[in-house]
């Protein structure tokens, strides 16, 4: 049976592997007849009516999931697939309430119009009740029309489906998680809305275990947790997590939402100066043992607002008074360690290094990255042998975008163990002050001219 | 933090990574706290597997808590021993650690928990 997926017509790139992630923590068998990255309708066949509820239940880019009766590119088509392909359907729907929608996608359509093509219908010889709020059956026709028709005087759709609504999705559960009414922010907490699909892409679930190792306020542990995952964090700035100690803290989020079963432990740790316990990779590991999480998850600093820096001296002969003072003072409560700036693209190695130690077979990195718009500035999306890209999705802002990047953690026996031994380590990330290591950072600063 | 994760964490020094002796880290002074959580056998089964149980009787142990079994119980066990399943629960979902130091039985470094969060930042000489 195929199925009419209206999808929101937003954050485009995400929506089909938002999706794919879905069918597979619902175990759905889902297949893509038909997609356009212009339009929000999305034709997908389905083993069932169960299935395809299923598989939305979770979704926060789609609006709502349909049975497709017919579709084409006229009325008129869609009315012929309707009769040759569906009256067998129709007798089930003979006596209960119902309502007829019209959804027009970049069109419009005069109020006489819109009742002229719900009265085509009329073959159907649905006899009970028309009823507008809470029918027991919802039919909508979907138009799919072209970009500006109205100003250009386009007539018709380029095509319209036919359709009886099943479910809705997720998208009432950003306005839950909404920033804005959070007790607990700061500059660089993720939105609502991509934080929970990030958590989807992450595959995270009940019984799950996620890690999210620059937590900051905890907006993807929240994502995560808000979909029954237990989760972790850290970050190497302890105030972050500890906040003004009061109910403004980390913990205190979680509360808000009564998630506080979904925080496992925070602590404050440097990602390259991990107390995470983890083995070295070889190519005979059993894809359990030795490994904790099902997902990885996070927003690593791109080396802007923070100036990406991790523990240790930068240079230790123009400041040869700082490590014996650590000596002295490291025991002390309120020592704070100094840090040394850093490459973001060695933290990006780090991360899927520790990524392919530390998850299970088949578990999830999901992180985002910056993409500078400027040719020169393009940073490549970093490889590993031991993990296969998932997916790759865009969201564009107005001089720069981000990309939010899925891989799998591939089991030991199918690496690829000729590239990883021959992949050399610790690439050249030369340099010594943040300006240097971050050609992103020195570009946004730049305002992104050459 | 959750016991169960103190199961997760070792020495940060690089050089104790080598040494059996750094994981699992020792608590000491430990303020421990236990809250009511709703049981949830799914995920002690898909946790079970990745647990170090030599490390997890170890840390049971110096909390103060009864003996664990020497073998862990396997899936079968954990779904049949409504007790078991009960007392694993207990233990790794619903004791925190609030206060303390948790300790590297190589090098000696005392790790402090405060307030629930441990901080595992290292002086520029152990980096």
């Amino acid at each position: 049976m195929d199925y009419l997926i209206r999808f929101s017509q937003s954050h485009e790139t995400f929506r089909l592997p938002e999706i794919e992630a879905l069918a597979l923590i619902e175990g759905v068998d889902l297949k893509v007849v038909s997609y356009s990255l212009d339009s929000p309708f999305c034709v997908v066949h389905l083993p069932s009516e169960d299935a395809a509820k299923h598989l939305i239940r979770r979704s926060i880019l789609v609006m709502s999931i349909y049975e497709l009766w017919g579709s084409g590119v006229t009325l008129d088509d869609v009315h012929a697939a309707v009769r040759s392909t569906t009256a067998h359907l129709w007798p089930r729907y003979l006596a209960c309430s119902f309502k007829f929608t019209l959804d027009s996608y970049q069109g419009s359509r005069a109020a006489d119009d819109k009742i002229a093509i719900i009265n085509s219908f009329a073959y159907l010889g649905f006899a009970g009740p028309i009823v507008m709020r809470r029918p027991d059956e919802e039919f909508t026709l979907f138009e799919d029309w072209e970009f500006n028709s109205t100003p250009l005087g386009i007539p018709d759709p380029k095509c319209s489906f036919f359709g009886r609504y099943l479910a809705t999705g997720a998208r009432d559960l950003p306005k839950k998680l909404d920033l804005k009414k959070r007790r607990y922010i700061s500059t660089t907490s993720m939105d609502a809305e991509l934080a929970l699909v990030t958590a989807n892409l992450a595959l995270a679930a009940p019984g799950k275990l996620m890690y999210d190792p620059f937590v900051g306020t905890g907006s993807f542990p929240i994502a995560c947790a808000q979909f029954g995952a237990l989760t972790f964090g850290s970050d190497i700035d302890g105030r972050s997590i500890r906040g003004d100690d009061r109910k403004k803290t980390l913990k205190g989020n979680f509360d808000q939402y009564g998630l506080l079963s979904g925080l496992g432990g925070t602590f404050t740790a440097d990602l390259t100066n991990s107390p995470i316990r983890r083995n070295a990779l070889t190519g005979h590991g059993d894809g359990v043992k030795g490994r904790l999480f099902d997902g990885i998850v996070c927003d690593p600093p791109y080396g802007v607002r923070e100036g990406l820096r991790v523990l240790g001296v930068r240079d230790p002969e123009k400041s040869p008074w700082v490590i014996p003072k650590g000596i002295e003072m490291y025991k002390q409560p309120d020592f704070v360690p100094p840090r040394k700036p850093y490459s973001f693209l060695a933290m990006l190695d780090d991360i899927l290094l520790f990524s392919a130690q530390t998850l299970v077979d088949n578990g999830r990195l999901s992180f985002w990255m910056p993409t500078a718009n400027d040719e020169d500035q393009e940073m490549p999306v970093p490889m590993h042998p031991y993990l296969e890209l998932v997916s790759v999705c865009t969201q564009v802002f107005n001089k720069w975008s981000r990309r939010l990047i899925t891989y799998r953690r591939i089991p030991d026996a199918q690496v690829d163990q000729d590239a990883f031994n021959s992949r050399e380590e610790g690439a050249q990330h030369l340099g010594k002050t943040v300006d240097e290591l971050n050609p992103f950072r020195r570009a946004y600063f730049n305002k992104f001219e050459t | 933090m959750k016991v169960l994760t103190l199961n997760f964490l070792t020495c940060a020094v690089k050089t104790c990574k080598a040494s059996n002796d750094s994981f699992p880290l020792h608590p000491k002074d430990a303020e421990l706290a236990k809250d009511g959580v709703e049981i949830n056998p799914q995920l002690l089964v898909n946790v079970l597997p990745r647990i170090d149980w030599t490390a997890l009787r170890t840390t049971s142990t110096e909390l103060g808590f009864p003996a664990l079994p020497e073998q862990p119980p396997t899936a079968e066990d954990l779904t049949s021993d409504e007790k078991m399943l009960q007392e694993l629960h207990t233990l790794l979902l619903e004791t925190q650690m609030l206060e303390g130091k948790l300790v590297c039985g190589h090098c000696g470094h005392e790790y402090a928990v405060r307030e629930g969060i441990a901080n595992f930042l290292l002086p520029s000489h152990l980096v």
